[in-house]
């Protein structure tokens, strides 16, 4: 027991050292994580905010005029007036706008007769899906709000019907920033965890190293824990250190608590290690473990955790196999415990799961594992 | 009763239901107190029983005992009592020479006050005291072995299991490893040393000899040398060209094997078989026959068959080389700097036509940043390297298309088929068309490519690699052709091969300049420079050397005990200077 | 010099084609990911679990509740009893929105009053609580209509048209911009490996010492891989427009040219990092980490005008923004030679600034 311990504090301190002399694992443990934080924190947002939209006014009516003041005047819009649609088109074409609205020339004269609709035509840029599904709502909203400021105007129209008060919780102003920044930390810990392990231990396959250790009285499972608490311990530094640097730099609240924190992080770097040591022990090179880990580590945490991309609106199969995925569990939790706080019955199930998958990969990792060389 | 360190029965193993056993149906003892050689061609399975030795291979059918403990099923305990250190020296580049030590005294669990006597111990037992702090990755490979070694012996092991310690090891290191080995060894322990170099195989107590995965022999090496008792000679005072007397005598029927020694030529003959007519094989009038006595790789090479033949078909095929001038290969005040530190100071020497020349020297002495400078791979501080009278800096495309190369362990493009490297070099040397074709199909005809024609190079056995490799480096009928370590960890019979190509080359008018740190090797050269401590301080051919390092304490040195008398000497100049 | 160049070209090709193993890692990942992703790869909301507290048993109420749930977003309603159960049942993530329908919405209907409906949203999921936002206002706008549509008259309406996609269908923006992405992948991953293998594998000396010179090994680097991406590309562009059936507009003479470009800035960042690292563990990781920053700056997912104008400027150095303004414009907006050039230029000055940096580092390396 005491000589097990002691092997094991010597592959750790070891794999310390290997660490802080590679500059590209700390190049990938620390450097990047910084970076992604940065984007996500000052920069990238995924809503749309102050689109550009050509207003194509063939009406001289005044209403006409009121209503492309309204875009004008919109947060949302940065609209360029003019009389000529095609000029505007081709702005559409070149992706210098992301939508038409266009004020036909019998606008004005529609609206006052009865009976009729007068239609305002709005054009998006379909090839910009998201972004035309923005153009849409947002042009719905300053029409409505138009028509109701026209309504009062003529004085017939009180607050009548239904209407709609959305409350957003969590996140009053929708900032995107403040859910992408727990899911890029997830990013970071599904690189740390599964890429950089499975590169580290299969470097020492190909060096030989891993020969030469078989030989000592070191068992398997030192081994195998001599990697996984350098890498942890390496995890949980860049995972404090990535809220810390969300919460007090970027300002994103954080409502949960460290317990509940750490638990989580506890259970999806365990989780993330053992698919980065099976990787490793399977694919005893650098190349192939590399392509391995890129292909069902780095990406599937970047697409199907949910992080980005609604989990829900995906296809029933790959729902499915969204299910075996870490960071899908680790994005859920850390976007609670940032925006909302410790919700047990939604944070403990998961983090069981995540504790659940890490056995079951532990043990396959186990059993793959002899201290034979084929 | 005691347990015998080693005790082989039956053993088998395969690594793939389709090949060949890799050992077939081993039976031997070790015993305590003694060296164990584990020799043998590429490919016999002597790795493959060191690893099935140290517990990393599972054994196919037989059994295998470690003092007792069978190598299946007791090996955690098994782990306790051995000391392994693979080819691919186990250690972490890039942790310190002590970082490295600690990590093995840890693994292995010797602590406490012990600890620090033993870290003395080895660090004083290799000399690798001054360098405790220095990455591992930036030690010469001298210096890696011991330490490699160092890290096998934190917890002195009861069997010692050394797989090919000497391979990229000069002769000065290697003797010391050679040493502390000896003087590890007592009734206790066994040491295993598997080596592809039978001058230390001989003095070995004992050698296991492996070929197919079969055990040939096992005993004392006087008793296998025994058997070519009496056919070994020498041809000295050969008037005229000793390359050539060897290739017209390994071509008569009675000679079984020969090599070249400095001026001379060394010769075994079959069983009961007359002496060779020295005129029939253009010695010279002077020309003696004289007795010598056997050596250990004579009797290998006798077992397994005998050697190769003397005629090179490569250097038949191959057009007489221009003449460009006497001197081929140039190099005037090379210097090369790297920082404070000078790596190569002021070398100067020429090579002439159609000469072999060896670069010899320690590990680290800058022997490689001379070489590299000559090929064109670092550019000198100062001082200028030509070939063919072009200068490496200011014509590179062109002095390089007259030279060929081959570094050890072959740089082939191991994932390409024999014949995609052949198309690539060529290529690469600006051959096209017919005339590619041509010699692509000649080079395959030549080295019977043929049956390996898709098989990809990493895959090749070892003796068609080399093979391959020089037909690689001589396609484009390079005037020059540079060797570094070019049969490092390669069997005897390999080597004969490749010196009898190179031999017939040489003939054809090719100059080739060859780094190495095998005395063998070093034999076949007509001139050697030797390069120490950043100079060459010494230059002549190896008899010259031999000669110039006679002494009473050495009233006969070997080539090897020149190279470390010259050092000697050099150092107690400069101590006396200073 | 030319059968120079050929033989190494011929060499790299073979290298990476010649093992099964690896053309599998070349051709079939991708392909796999492709199509996973664009399913994936999805910024709709659908399949959402929508909950409603109707504290109100009126008609209109009820026409609202059926409104809602008749909603494509909606699979799923769950009827909420009271008040204290929204708390828990968005905490706990089991819907994405309330639907709040207080006890006097069918009163207040009745006697043409505002009547208010709450609509409580789970903000940790930005997009699609904006999505869903946008859509519920959307179905109660209707609903609205439908009642003042009994009366008369209307004023005005908006009519949407979406041009290059009628449908908005997502798989046509992901799937274009996935092509980009993993040809990306593969050619910075192949090129950045290149030199640092051989150096590894010490087959560079070899390569040194032969008359090659280093402008001849670089070249003989970087076309391998144009060819290897370009026919990664293609394989991209059949699996989308036959396998995922996103229609190509545009002209593929145009598409390929600019490909072209696009991979050569690539591969001189490849080269570049090759250049740098001693071993492949070194390359691996220095490839990451360009990539990463450089999808998250694509404009992939989230669009580039909403970035800082600082960071907006970081882009225009980002070869990938272009080349996705490329590929979707010519596969969905049929975009002429004008407005491709427009894209190209900057990242043929891009290729122009990687590849020479590589060649500069790959000789100052070379002592």
């Amino acid at each position: 027991m005491k000589d097990q311990l002691r092997r094991m504090k010597a592959l750790i301190s070891k794999e310390f050292v290997q660490v802080m002399r590679d500059p590209s694992s700390l190049l990938i443990a620390f450097v990047l994580p910084m970076i992604l934080l940065f984007l996500f924190g000052y920069g990238v947002s995924l809503d749309a905010k102050r689109l550009k939209i050509g207003v194509a006014v063939e009406d001289s009516g005044a209403e006409a005029a009121s209503l492309a003041s309204s875009f004008l005047a919109s947060p949302y819009f940065e609209a360029r007036i003019s009389r000529d649609a095609r000029v505007l088109e081709a702005d559409l074409l070149a992706g210098r706008s992301r939508g038409i609205v266009v004020i036909a020339n019998d606008f004005s004269r529609r609206l006052h007769s009865a009976g009729t609709a007068a239609t305002i035509q709005v054009i998006t840029d379909g090839s910009e899906t998201n972004t035309a599904n923005y153009v849409q709502n947002y042009a719905q909203g300053v029409v409505s709000t138009w028509t109701t400021i026209e309504r009062m105007k003529q004085g017939n129209a009180s607050q009548t019907g239904a209407r709609l008060v959305p409350r957003i919780w969590f996140n009053p102003e929708l900032e995107s920033r403040d859910s992408l920044v727990p899911g890029a930390i997830a990013i970071i810990m599904a690189i740390i965890g599964t890429l950089l392990t499975a590169l580290v231990v299969s470097r020492e396959w190909e060096r030989g190293t891993m020969e030469a250790m078989m030989a000592t009285p070191v068992g398997i499972g030192e081994v195998i824990i001599g990697k996984l608490i350098p890498y942890f311990l390496l995890g949980m530094v860049a995972m404090l250190g990535s809220v810390a640097i969300a919460v007090f730099l970027f300002k994103v609240p954080f409502h949960g608590s460290l317990p509940a924190l750490l638990l989580t992080s506890v259970a999806f770097l365990l989780a993330a290690l053992g698919q980065g040591l099976l990787i490793s022990t399977v694919a005893k090179n650098q190349f192939v473990a590399a392509q391995v880990a890129m292909v069902t580590g780095f990406l599937p945490a970047f697409l199907l955790s949910g992080f980005i991309f609604e989990i829900a609106s995906m296809p029933l199969p790959i729902r499915v196999l969204t299910h075996i995925i870490p960071a899908r569990y680790l994005v859920t939790n850390l976007q609670t415990l940032f925006l909302v706080g410790d919700v047990w019955p939604l944070l403990l199930p998961n983090v069981l799961i995540l504790l659940g998958l890490a056995a079951v990969l532990f043990f396959i990792t186990a059993r793959k594992t002899a201290k034979r060389l084929r | 009763m005691e347990h015998a360190p080693v005790a082989i029965q039956g053993l088998s193993y395969t690594f793939g239901n389709n090949q060949p056993p890799a050992l077939d149906n081993l039976s031997a003892v070790i015993r305590p107190g003694a060296v164990t050689g584990l020799v043998g061609p590429d490919g016999a399975g002597k790795t493959t029983l060191i690893r099935l030795m140290a517990g990393l291979f599972l054994p196919g059918g037989g059994t295998l005992n470690i003092f007792g403990l069978d190598t299946r099923t007791e090996t955690t305990r098994l782990h306790r009592i051995i000391g392994y250190m693979p080819q691919k020296f186990g250690l972490y580049e890039d942790l310190s020479v002590m970082q490295n030590l600690r990590l093995y005294a840890d693994l292995q669990g010797v602590t406490g006050a012990a600890r620090q006597q033993v870290f003395q111990r080895l660090l004083s037992f290799t000399g690798l005291a001054p360098f405790q702090n220095r990455l591992a990755g930036r030690l010469s490979g001298g210096m890696k072995q011991k330490l490699g070694l160092a890290c096998a012996l934190i917890r002195k092991p009861r069997l010692l299991l050394l797989d090919e310690p000497s391979v990229g090891v000069d002769p000065v290191s290697r003797r010391e490893l050679w040493r502390m080995v000896q003087e590890l060894v007592n009734e206790e322990m066994a040491v295993i040393w598997s080596t592809a170099y039978l001058d230390e195989a001989e003095q070995c107590d004992e050698v296991l000899l492996l070929n197919e995965g079969k055990l040939m022999f096992a005993g004392p090496p006087r008793e296998l040398t025994q058997r070519v008792t009496g056919r070994c000679f020498q041809i000295r005072n050969i008037a005229g060209n000793r390359r050539r007397v060897l290739a017209n005598a390994l071509q008569r029927e009675e000679v079984q094997d020969g090599i070249i020694q400095g001026a001379n030529v060394r010769i075994v003959l079959r069983v009961d078989r007359s002496q060779p007519d020295l005129a029939a094989l253009s010695a010279g009038p002077e020309a003696r026959l004289v007795p010598v006595a056997p050596r250990f790789e004579d009797a290998f090479v006798d077992i397994l068959g005998g050697g190769p033949g003397g005629i090179s078909v490569l250097a038949a095929s191959m057009s007489q080389i221009e003449d460009y001038g006497q001197i081929t290969v140039e190099a005037q005040g090379l210097t090369k700097r790297f920082g404070d530190f000078t790596a190569a100071q002021d070398i100067t020497f020429a090579i002439r036509r159609g000469e072999i020349f060896g670069l010899l020297g320690p590990n680290g002495a800058g022997k490689s940043t001379t070489f590299k400078m000559m090929c064109g791979l670092l550019r000198p501080s100062a001082g200028i390297g030509k070939v063919v009278g072009l200068d490496l800096q200011k014509a590179p495309g062109q002095a390089r298309s007259r030279l060929g190369y081959m570094a050890q362990k072959f740089s082939l493009y191991g994932d390409l088929s024999a014949r995609q490297n052949l198309e690539f070099f060529s290529g690469v040397y600006g051959l096209a068309g017919a005339r590619q074709k041509e010699i692509v199909g000649r080079m395959i005809d030549i080295f019977n490519l043929t049956p390996h024609l898709k098989v990809a190079a990493k895959e090749l056995p070892l003796g068609f690699k080399q093979r391959l490799a020089l037909s690689c480096a001589v396609m484009h009928e390079p005037a020059v052709l540079f060797l570094d370590e070019p049969t490092s960890g390669v069997d005897p019979l390999t080597r004969r091969e490749f010196w009898t190509h190179i031999n017939g080359l040489v003939e054809r008018g090719v100059t080739v300049m060859v780094t190495t740190h095998f005395m063998d090797e070093a034999e076949y050269c007509d001139r050697i420079g030797l390069i120490y401590r950043g100079q060459m301080i010494a230059t002549g051919t190896p008899d010259e050397l031999k000669g110039r390092t006679e002494s009473d304490r050495l009233p006969d040195p070997t080539l090897e005990d020149a190279f470390i008398e010259l050092l000697h000497q050099w150092d107690d100049k400069t101590r006396e200077a200073a | 010099m030319f059968s120079r160049i050929r033989a190494l070209i011929v060499k790299e090709l073979l290298a990476i084609l010649r093992d099964k193993k690896s053309r599998f890692v070349l051709i079939v990942p991708p392909l796999i990911q492709l199509f996973v992703f664009s399913f994936a790869a999805t910024q709709e909301a659908k399949n959402q679990t929508l909950a409603v507290l109707n504290l109100d048993e009126g008609k209109p109420a009820l026409t609202l509740e059926q409104n809602f749930a008749a909603a494509a977003t909606f699979s799923k309603v769950l009827h909420l009893r009271g008040a204290a159960e929204v708390k828990p049942v968005i905490d706990e993530q089991q819907a994405i929105a309330v639907l709040w329908i207080p006890e006097d919405f069918s009163r207040n209907i009745e006697h043409g009053r505002p009547a208010e409906v709450g609509f409580i949203l789970d903000g940790r999921k930005t997009n699609t609580a904006g999505i869903v936002q946008g859509y519920a206002q959307r179905i109660v706008n209707n609903y609205q209509a439908s009642l003042a549509a009994g009366g008369q008259s209307t004023g005005a309406q908006l009519v949407v048209r979406n041009w290059f996609n009628p449908n908005l269908d997502f798989k046509w923006y992901t799937v274009p911009s996935l092509v980009c992405i993993l040809t990306t992948l593969i050619s910075l991953l192949v090129t950045s490996l290149s030199v640092a293998r051989e150096r590894e594998m010490g087959t560079f000396d070899q390569l040194l010492v032969s008359p090659l010179h280093p402008l001849e090994i670089l070249v003989g680097k970087a076309v391998p891989a144009l060819i290897i991406a370009m026919i990664e590309g293609t394989f991209m562009v059949l699996a989308a427009v036959f396998l995922m059936r996103v229609p190509l507009n545009g002209s593929l003479p145009l598409l390929y040219a600019s490909m072209a470009v696009f991979l050569l800035a690539i591969i001189g960042v490849g080269l570049f990092i090759s250049s740098l690292s001693m071993t492949q563990q070194q390359a691996i990781l220095g490839a990451f980490v360009f990539m990463v920053p450089a999808i998250i700056l694509s404009g992939f997912a989230s669009p580039i005008e909403n970035m800082p104008p600082w960071l907006q400027t970081i882009t225009l150095g980002n070869p990938l923004r272009y080349f996705m303004t490329i590929v979707r414009g010519i596969f969905l907006k049929d975009i002429g030679a004008v407005l491709v050039w427009r894209q190209t230029w900057p990242m043929a000055i891009i290729a122009a600034v990687t590849l020479s940096t590589a060649t500069w580092l790959f000789k100052k390396r070379m002592e």
